[in-house]
């Protein structure tokens, strides 16, 4: 019962049942520093993570 | 969007970013109808966000894409030049394109190394030709406006570094509008109030394809770590950055940032090579950091 969150390179693997918000704090990830998409569709923090979801973070930083 | 206590579909969203975008021009009054826009466009979200947003409100506004020669065995600014040039030709938009390398005859790691400027780093080299091209160009070709993409962060970030360094002549010049001069085209920033995580929402919401690989010269940057420290910030007060910016531009305004001074007495003086103001008198930057790796192979 895991979801999976893809940030570039890197897959997470957190307990399905919580919310994204709790996954990205699990995973140390800034919630404001990604936008999360799942099947296309961009979710908010408060959405519930199910099994087997596959939910890929989109890095917003850019600068140099 | 927690620090405007507002949730919104996609559909409206792509409705209340242009609505947002066209109040902060006329608030800060930053060009009309009837003026020629050149877009600064990287193939970034912002940039091409920015630019698909003043098409859609209707604004005259043309491209501008730099190419720098970067290509750090990614070929990043090739990849960054077919994305810009790809939303062009898909919506038939007038795009420029200046060459560095072909103009100056070194791409911006070059310059970076001969010049030795920016302790091993282009950034600093890339920022002051950025800067002086993106100017000589709008110049030229007869633009009213040049408009850049930058968002609520990168603004949040460079008056956190100016800040920390009580850079005051710094602080005192930024703002959504750097008026014009003689030798100086007016520069705005109409996305200087929405947050980065907006405009990459807007970006994926639209479709827009732009380049997501970061510039591989930005890893480690002062510019990122800034954004970082201050995404942590936001993340435990949400509206941080926010109010850090607007209450900046408000104590600006009003005149009670350095109260002894003004903007007015900041005195710029023209380049003798290139006509473009600079803080002191001789040449410019650009123009000492060109003549001193003109003879360089």
């Amino acid at each position: 019962m895991i979801a999976k969150l893809i940030l570039r390179d890197k897959v997470y693997e957190v307990k399905a049942g919580m919310s994204l918000l709790s996954a990205l704090r699990k995973i140390d990830v800034l919630p404001e520093s990604v936008i999360a998409v799942r099947d296309g569709e961009m979710i908010t923090d408060d959405e519930i993570l199910r099994p087997g979801d596959e939910v890929k973070l989109v890095a917003v930083i850019s600068g140099g | 969007m927690r620090q405007h206590k507002l949730a919104l579909c996609a559909e409206h969203y792509l409705d209340w970013i242009p609505e947002q975008t066209e109040r902060f021009i006329k608030k800060y009054a930053m060009f009309d109808r009837d003026e020629k826009i050149l877009v600064a466009v990287s193939g970034g979200k912002d940039s091409l966000s920015l630019w698909d947003i003043l098409v859609r409100l209707g604004y005259r506004a043309d491209g501008l894409y730099l190419a720098l020669g970067i290509d750090a065995g990614i070929g990043y600014s090739r990849e960054s030049r077919r994305l810009t040039e790809k939303f062009a030709v898909e919506r038939n938009l007038t795009l420029h394109v200046a060459d560095i390398e072909a103009t100056y005859g070194k791409s911006i790691p070059a310059l970076a190394e001969i010049s030795r400027r920016g302790q091993g780093r282009p950034c600093s080299v890339c920022g002051l030709v950025k800067r002086h091209e993106m100017n000589r160009i709008a110049r030229d070709l007869g633009y009213d406006v040049l408009a850049t993409g930058h968002n609520l962060d990168d603004e949040a970030a460079v008056l956190f570094a100016n800040t920390l360094a009580w850079s005051e002549e710094y602080l005192l010049r930024q703002g959504p509008v750097l008026l014009g001069s003689d030798g100086l085209a007016r520069k705005v920033k109409p996305l200087c109030r929405f947050y980065e995580r907006e405009m990459t929402a807007y970006a994926i919401a639209r479709g827009i394809e732009y380049i997501y690989e970061e510039c591989p010269f930005a890893d480690g940057s002062q510019s990122i770590f800034y954004k970082e420290t201050l995404n942590r910030l936001e993340t435990a007060r949400p509206g941080a950055k926010l109010t850090f910016y607007l209450n900046f531009l408000e104590a600006r305004r009003s005149g009670n940032l350095f109260i002894d001074r003004n903007t007015a007495q900041i005195q710029l003086h023209p380049c003798p090579n290139c006509g473009q103001a600079t803080s002191a008198p001789g040449l410019c930057s650009f123009c000492r950091m060109i003549e001193k790796t003109k003879n360089s192979p």
